[in-house]
């Protein structure tokens, strides 16, 4: 039986690999073949890698356990607490420091 | 049995609410039965299309007018193929392999789309199919790109992005035949009065979105009329444009932007898409002599790699 192979492609030199697709082949060469036919034969890939789909190794759970805000974007409430400090500052924010 | 029964309608009801708003749905993840047999049978046709939809096109190959043109064809018809076996890679990954569907095809347990079920009978033909059955295939492909099964929408905006070189191809053949004699001009013609019908069909009888179950699961979110009125509005002008006409004495853009028509037969879409079109049996049966014959290359190969 042919195997299955994930096709990644890197658009232009400089940019991240991409996954494309995948591929069934009997084995290497032919795969090589089948990519190079499927993804670079109009010049649209700079580099392609072939990986067997076996060799992938998949985590799709991200569990937060112990909900750890302060590694996130959501973690840091600064709209409220400005305010607040922008209000003990009072009057003195719109005057010159050191003004009597 | 019976909370398994219900732990599963409440597993499809909360995908059904997944995939209704905007939710995606890839290869591994759980889905219902239905779904998974709907998008198969629907994946599977449109990769026969693709394999089939090279035979009208084969045909030209050695009476292609010129070098260039030969080789324009040929390159079109390896990049259908091409389609044809990245969309298997997607069946196959839903669980029927591709043999199975090589094999139902030629048996005539599966369908392939009405346009290749007809004959091309002259170079105009392969004009008409790269320009004009490409274009209402784009449409199709491109409400396709918001398909809920993520694997075969991604698939679809490489080959979108294929089509458009046909498109382009068609064209340039269609220009230089009506940019040149009165009987390459006719010739182009003849081929749009015999394709227009068919054209006409493609996007299949109108279903109101709400009893589409193929729209419930959002395999499909455009309906059939609303790709067959965008067809109209962006290729008819095009078409008239040219000084061309189309063989249907109602076609007519409404003021409210509507095109009105002649109700096509749909009795003959069933017709013909169940295998019974002017070149069905025929196409059929070279598709099962080329597996026949080609047979050997697999095999051997295959033994060679293990």
């Amino acid at each position: 039986m042919p195997s299955v192979y994930e096709v990644f492609r890197r658009e232009r030199p400089g940019a991240a690999m991409q996954h494309a697709g995948s591929i069934a082949a009997p084995d290497e060469r032919f795969a090589e073949i089948y990519a190079r036919e499927q993804y670079g034969r109009r010049g649209e890939s700079d580099a392609l890698w072939l990986v067997p789909r076996d060799a992938v190794q998949e985590i799709d759970d991200f569990v937060d356990e112990f909900d750890l805000k302060y590694r996130r974007v959501d973690g840091y409430s600064l709209k409220e607490r400005l305010k607040e400090a922008r209000e003990l500052a009072g009057s003195s924010r719109r005057d010159e420091p050191g003004t009597p | 049995m019976e909370t398994m029964d219900a732990r599963t309608e409440d597993r499809t009801e909360s995908f059904l609410a997944h995939v209704q708003s905007g939710g995606l749905v890839e290869t591994g993840d759980w889905m219902p039965d239905e779904y998974r047999k709907r998008l198969t049978k629907f994946i599977e046709m449109h990769a026969n299309s693709e394999l089939m939809g090279v035979l009208p096109e084969r045909d030209w190959i050695l009476r292609a007018p010129t070098l260039q043109r030969k080789l324009a064809l040929t390159a079109k018809i390896q990049d259908e193929v091409g389609h044809a076996q990245l969309l298997y890679r997607v069946v196959e990954d839903l669980g029927k392999p591709r043999e199975v569907c090589l094999d139902d095809l030629i048996a005539g347990k599966s369908k392939f789309h009405n346009v290749f079920h007809y004959p091309t009978r002259t170079w105009g033909d392969v004009g008409v199919i790269a320009w004009l059955v490409d274009a209402a295939a784009i449409i199709s492909q491109k409400a396709l790109l918001k398909c809920s099964y993520a694997p075969y929408a991604r698939i679809m905006r490489k080959i979108c992005w294929e089509e458009s070189f046909h498109i382009l191809h068609g064209r340039d053949v269609i220009l230089t035949l009506v940019t040149g004699t009165d009987a390459q001009r006719e010739l182009v013609q003849e081929a749009l009065d015999r394709w227009w019908a068919p054209l006409m069909m493609f996007h299949g009888n109108p279903i109101p979105a709400e009893d589409d179950p193929m729209v419930r699961w959002r395999i499909k979110s455009q309906p059939n009329e609303e790709a067959r009125q965008q067809f109209l509005e962006g290729y008819v002008p095009q078409v008239w444009e040219l000084g061309l006409t189309l063989p249907d004495p109602k076609l007519r853009r409404g003021d409210d932007g509507v095109w009105a028509y002649t109700e096509p037969d749909w009795n003959e879409l069933m017709a013909v898409v169940s295998g019974h079109g002017p070149a069905s049996q025929e196409r059929l049966a070279f598709r099962r002599l080329s597996r026949t014959e080609v047979d050997w290359v697999a095999r051997t190969v295959l033994a060679e790699a293990a």
